[in-house]
């Protein structure tokens, strides 16, 4: 079974970004950027798998800039078997993603398509479902668990309520959550070995896909901040202002 | 304009936040026709039409609908989307699973998790764990819009919509339920709480983590937890508090043994008043903190619920 993993390159989850004074966007200059972890999950997901002989191949994809070659050799590190860039330096939004990704899918044929549930930094959440219903797929998101029987993945999903167990015929579109599996570190070894793995690069043009931006980004501003507040000495203060100053309590 | 709003609801009820994106349809779009996709979902359509500023009730009933998989709800909301110049969905585990799909299978985009309408077209919401706000405009034909319930007020009941039914689509056979795994609790629902008792890693195992329900059950509480306390096994998944957990915004939320990672505070910041306990001084969540206790929780916990009688 030949396994997909789409990876995305962003500003790392310890970086705390700042907004540009001209309210254009954030600041990602000099900033750490590394493979969201949520796709990081992804990709140790379809190891698993294969180290499990449910899989075959794996092929990491990414979407975007061409230093995302850095994310794609971390997935070739983790055990991807071959990479493959699409490379643009245009603002690559949700839907236009799922659409590269979709175009992908159909050269690839993969039974099993593994993302992250939302990158980090645009928080959109929207990828997989799109490149689901793009490629007419069932999808399984937020799983934390997952398994592979009789040409169905039996997959437990992460709900506001709880846990849900639903079951998709493959192939199959899966987002993962944080509680699916926790990633291994990448050894220098294996980073090695990663150098060497074929690297494929392809454009938006060559798929044919249209990657012009729908939504546009009117302006950037900081949030609003929180007043600091006091500190309490013990817990009858504590008690006595939230009675009688915030009146949150009776 | 006319908004569609597809409506969370576990066939016999309404998911609360429903009534919070009523609020924001209507700030969008002027009106609102709300779409229940279910199975024997009657008495779910009747509190929709009950809503006040509701237009009409849509009813999607079928069994293939009862459980909300994707693959089914998503071409069922396309089949009714003709006239509408919106589509809106709360930005829940449901809401964020089918919407985005119903948007791509009419080739538009999807705004994501919007905490204020600036414009019919465009809307504010958060990227990087809230650390910027980020006003999105759309120049598409229909636009999707998943809404942050907190960050609007809930419609109230007074309404007396129509309700029709609508034929429903068939079973795209792809998926199926399995099962479901609901903690039955007798607390509020964390989203929807007033007041919000979280604990972090400090609790130390998941039998501590009962010292927090005595607090929470004092003050008719929902309990929540850090990422890393439910990384540790010390609470259930659906108690996480955080950018890629639940988002709060209760009257009263309480922080304790929590660091404040920046991950955990963009769930929760928006709360009216913070209290913070933490033997840490120097921990992050005192900068956000309303009311900070620089103290032992398991000396000023079981002290506070004491004291608030």
């Amino acid at each position: 079974m030949k396994v997909l993993v789409c990876v995305k390159r962003v500003v790392d989850y310890n970086v705390k970004v700042r907004v540009k004074p001209d309210q254009t966007g954030v600041d990602v200059a000099n900033v750490k950027m590394s493979m969201n972890p949520f796709d990081e999950i992804a990709v140790e997901q379809a190891v698993r798998l294969k180290e499990a002989a449910v899989a075959s191949e794996i092929v990491a994809v990414s979407c975007g800039v061409a230093q995302s070659q850095e994310t794609l050799r971390t997935a070739l590190a983790i055990g991807a078997d071959r990479a493959i860039l699409v490379e643009s330096d245009v603002e690559l939004q949700p839907l236009a993603v799922a659409k590269l990704l979709a175009a992908v899918v159909e050269r690839e044929q993969p039974q099993l398509i593994i993302l992250g549930k939302q990158a980090i930094d645009d928080d959109a959440n929207q990828t997989g479902q799109m490149l689901a219903a793009l490629r007419s797929l069932p999808q399984a998101t937020f799983a934390s668990k997952l398994s592979i029987e009789g040409g169905w993945a039996q997959v437990t999903r992460e709900v506001d309520g709880g846990l849900e167990t639903i079951a998709v015929a493959l192939p199959a579109v899966i987002t993962t959550d944080l509680r699916l599996n926790e990633p291994r570190y990448v050894t220098l070894p294996n980073i090695m070995k990663a150098k060497k793995k074929p690297l494929e690069v392809l454009t938006p043009a060559a798929l044919s896909v249209d990657v012009a931006p729908r939504l546009k980004t009117i302006k950037v501003s900081e949030p609003a901040q929180r007043k600091a507040g006091i500190r309490v000495a013990d817990v009858d203060t504590l008690v006595a202002k939230l009675r009688d100053e915030a009146k949150v309590i009776t | 304009m006319k908004a569609l709003l597809l409506a969370e609801h576990d066939n016999a009820t309404l998911k609360a936040a429903t009534r919070n994106v009523v609020t924001a349809a209507i700030q969008a779009a002027g009106s609102v026709d709300i779409l229940i996709v279910g199975s024997a979902c009657s008495s779910a359509a009747a509190l929709a039409a009950a809503i006040a500023g509701v237009g009409r009730v849509l009813v999607a009933d079928a069994p293939q609908f009862a459980d909300g998989l994707a693959e089914n709800v998503a071409p069922q909301v396309l089949a009714v989307l003709d006239g509408y110049t919106h589509v809106f969905a709360p930005a829940s585990s449901y809401g964020k699973n089918v919407l985005p799909r119903v948007a791509a299978l009419r080739d538009c985009a999807q705004i994501s998790d919007a905490i204020a309408v600036l414009a019919p077209d465009t809307y504010a919401r958060p990227i990087y764990a809230g650390n910027a706000i980020a006003s999105v405009q759309s120049a598409d034909p229909v636009i999707f819009v998943t809404v942050r319930p907190t960050s609007f007020a809930p419609a109230g009941d007074g309404g007396n919509a129509g309700i029709h039914a609508v034929s429903a689509v068939g079973d795209a056979g792809s998926s199926r339920f399995v099962g479901r795994a609901v903690a039955k609790s007798d607390r509020p629902e964390l989203q929807g709480a007033k007041v919000v008792v979280s604990g972090g890693r400090a609790l130390g195992s998941a039998e501590n983590f009962q010292l927090l329900e005595k607090l929470a059950l004092r003050l008719n509480a929902a309990l929540g937890a850090s990422r890393a306390a439910v990384d540790a096994g010390y609470a259930p998944n659906d108690w996480q508090v955080g950018q890629t957990g639940k988002i709060v915004a209760p009257q009263l939320y309480f922080a304790i043994g929590i660091s404040g990672a920046i991950q955990h505070l963009a769930g929760m910041k928006d709360s009216k008043v913070i209290v913070a306990i933490n033997k840490d001084a120097d921990a992050p969540i005192f900068q956000v903190a309303d009311y900070g206790l620089v103290a032992d929780l398991f000396e000023a916990v079981p002290e506070l619920i004491t004291k608030l009688g």
